[in-house]
């Protein structure tokens, strides 16, 4: 157990796979020194065949990531930003997700590929987009969120080691972040929910990025009395809908925390999963708390406004238990 | 000639020279397979009996059959939407490709896949593919994978003069050269994309788009079995032998419509005539020039040739029976085959 920064658990587990398995293969634009800095190094350690820096070429990344995994490798590919999925959707919409159905079973593609989610940072809209909802909904990917330096060693472990292709979505400007990694062999399974802070009065499910504002939000509700249940999915694709449903069962709330756009995003489908599965246990209408559809803006404080922060998440668990600001206890009004 | 002996082991055969007699003889067999398969499969499509679309390869057979005689199950290929050529070339079996285009159980990607997307993983055949262009990356990726492996297998990519205009092409002519990936692109510019005359979407020398990389590039008669054996043997062997990727353009003609019942799509629509139809059917079907040489260098006797065409269509005929008997495809699958299962 170390304190380690998030980019860092990327970096240790993509170095602990690649020594232990020598089919794993890295590369993407930029790699080795590595703009965002989860693989600096690791090509000192392994070398150009086994990690490289590609030409600018993402349609192409993709696509050689299937041919790559046919020919019996296990391809890692950092793609930078999640927009740049875009520019290489073809082998991931129409190849990877569907070529194990197609041929029959017949082709096994482990393929991970690591791109960073959501803004935060002024990066302005072409590189700040959270676009697993997309990905979801090829229904072929698993899509893993990690919030957590520990998650993120653990998540990209699973994902190095699975037999499907794996999205591992870094938190946009959270890299830096600190916690404690376990060392060594640790994996985190896929569909396995975290219960990031318990509570009885709402469940909150805070997605990625949103897992601090919403721990920072039940903390100030917990000095209002309202002891809020916070949960980190942790994979999107597949979802722990049990872990969800339990608590809302305690709760009878839900609010969902979600940096994708509203329309179809994350949140948009675990509200439907609850709405369905769990109807009966809900005491309220559930709320989406995601960013509203619209272009993320360049300057701080448009991008603030359009990203959910801790006041918004507070704000629409207030709403939803029939509280106002002014029910505070202890704190000034 | 070669020297005899050869048709056992393609990867020993001399680019320069022409095939062995026996492997011409196979040469000629690969390509009235495909054309009977086609045949059947055109008059299947008519009858109704296919519940997807076909899109034939009839008259440029040549192109696959010469590519393919190079390439054993250890080598990869990616395939187009016009795929069926390629996966027989390749050594597919033709009952279970059959099977798969009936939409059967039987079939090689147990009825997931069609017409469009065969695929035998076990043979490098990656798959034909519905999206145009698709090959190239995929091909490209499976060469880095051989080359890493260290062990001379080479990739080779099937692909449209129409498939040239993507972007992709750029990307891994440069990519490939860049790393050295044994990798062969071979374009079938068979003069049309859909309904759209190549010369009206595609401008210069689609080979020279490869030579602006420095790759070797070679232009040849995609009718002549011969002249793309050869080509297809010298880029084969200097990819196995470390010497990185190369550039076929095979000249060729579709003869069928872009897919069976294109004539309902088209309507009054006309985009080339019958009389190029038909010139180029009579003048220059690779199979009867093959054969013909065959016959006149004294390689094969005619009624030789006559028994392996009657051969090959009793295998067409029992494929497709098999494929006709074969169950439907289980629904179910669609639920159980997107992921793989894990270890636990
Ligand atoms: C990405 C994509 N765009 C468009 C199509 C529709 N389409 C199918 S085949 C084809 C023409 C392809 O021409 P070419 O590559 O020359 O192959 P050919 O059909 O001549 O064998 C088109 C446009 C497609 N399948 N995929």
């Amino acid at each position: 157990m170390a304190r380690t920064r998030l980019i860092q658990a990327i970096h240790d587990a993509v170095v602990e796979e690649m020594a232990r398995d020598p089919k794993v293969i890295v590369y993407g634009e930029d790699v080795e020194l590595s703009i965002v800095g989860d693989l600096r190094g690791v090509h000192e350690q392994f070398g150009h065949d086994r990690i490289r820096n590609t030409p600018i070429c993402e349609t192409t990344l993709t696509g050689m990531a299937v041919g790559l995994a046919s020919a019996g490798y296990h391809v890692v590919v950092q793609m930078m930003f999640s927009n740049f999925l875009y520019t290489g959707m073809d082998a991931i919409g129409n190849q990877m997700s569907k070529l194990r159905l197609m041929t029959g079973g017949q082709m096994e593609l482990p393929i991970t590929i690591i791109a960073t989610i959501g803004g935060g940072s002024a990066n302005a809209a072409q590189h700040s987009d959270t676009s697993y909802p997309m990905l979801m909904n090829l229904g072929g990917v698993n899509v893993a969120v990690p919030a957590t330096p520990a998650d993120a060693k653990g998540l990209t472990k699973t994902a190095i080691r699975s037999k499907n292709p794996c999205f591992l979505l870094e938190p946009n400007g959270r890299g830096g972040e600190l916690g404690e990694v376990p060392d060594g062999e640790y994996l985190v399974p896929f569909g396995k929910a975290a219960v990031r802070r318990e509570g009885d009065a709402a469940t909150v499910v805070a997605i990625g990025r949103m897992l601090k504002p919403a721990l920072a939000a039940a903390a100030a509700l917990d000095a209002e009395g309202l002891r809020v249940e916070v949960i980190d999915p942790r994979t999107l694709v597949p979802f722990d809908e049990d872990c969800v449903l339990s608590s809302v069962a305690k709760t009878g709330h839900l609010v969902v925390v979600d940096e994708a756009r509203e329309c179809c995003s994350a949140a948009s489908q675990i509200a439907a999963v609850v709405a369905e599965k769990g109807f009966s246990l809900l005491k309220g209408p559930i709320r989406r708390v995601t960013t509203p559809n619209v272009a993320i803006p360049y300057a701080p404080n448009a991008e603030a406004h359009v990203i959910p922060g801790e006041a918004r998440i507070a704000a629409a668990v207030r709403e939803l238990l029939g509280r106002t600001e002014n029910h505070r206890q202890g704190v000034p009004a | 000639m070669t020297a005899t002996g050869l048709g056992d082991n393609p990867q020993r055969s001399h680019a320069g020279d022409g095939p062995s007699p026996a492997e011409a003889l196979r040469l000629f067999e690969t390509m009235v397979l495909i054309r009977r398969v086609e045949e059947r499969l055109r008059d299947d499509s008519a009858a109704g009996k296919l519940p997807g679309a076909v899109h034939l390869y009839i008259g440029e057979e040549a192109v696959a059959a010469g590519v393919c005689a190079h390439l054993s199950d250890r080598d990869y290929a990616t395939s187009t939407h016009r795929g069926h050529g390629h996966f027989v070339a390749k050594g597919g079996d033709i009952r279970t490709m059959m099977a798969e285009i009936w939409a059967k159980r039987e079939g090689i990607c147990q009825g997931m896949g069609g017409s469009m997307h065969v695929a035998d993983i076990s043979k490098g055949i990656l798959g034909a593919n519905g999206i145009v262009g698709a090959g190239l990356s995929i091909a490209t990726g499976a060469a880095f994978g051989a080359r890493l492996d260290g062990d001379g297998k080479v990739s080779v990519c099937f692909f449209g003069d129409g498939a040239s205009n993507q972007g992709a092409l750029m990307e891994t002519l440069n990519i490939s050269t860049l790393w050295q990936l044994p990798v062969i692109f071979v374009c079938e510019n068979n003069g049309f994309s859909e309904f759209t005359p190549s010369a009206e979407v595609t401008a210069g020398r689609i080979a020279d788009r490869a030579r602006a990389f420095s790759m070797p590039a070679a232009e040849v008669d995609g009718n002549d079995a011969t002249d793309v054996w050869r080509a297809a043997g010298e880029a084969v062997r200097r990819a196995r032998e470390g010497g990185g990727p190369s550039f076929i353009e095979a000249r060729t003609y579709r003869i069928q419509g872009h897919f069976e019942a294109e004539s309902f799509v088209l309507g009054t629509g006309r985009y080339r005539s019958d009389e190029e139809i038909a010139g180029w059917r009579q003048d220059n079907d690779p199979i009867a020039r093959f054969r013909s040489r065959l016959v006149s260098d004294g390689t094969a006797s005619a009624a030789q040739l006559d028994r392996i065409e009657a051969e090959v269509l009793d295998r067409v005929n029992e494929a497709v029976a098999y494929a006709e008997a074969g169950q439907p495809a289980d629904p179910e699958l669609a639920e159980t085959l997107m992921f793989a299962p894990e270890e636990s």
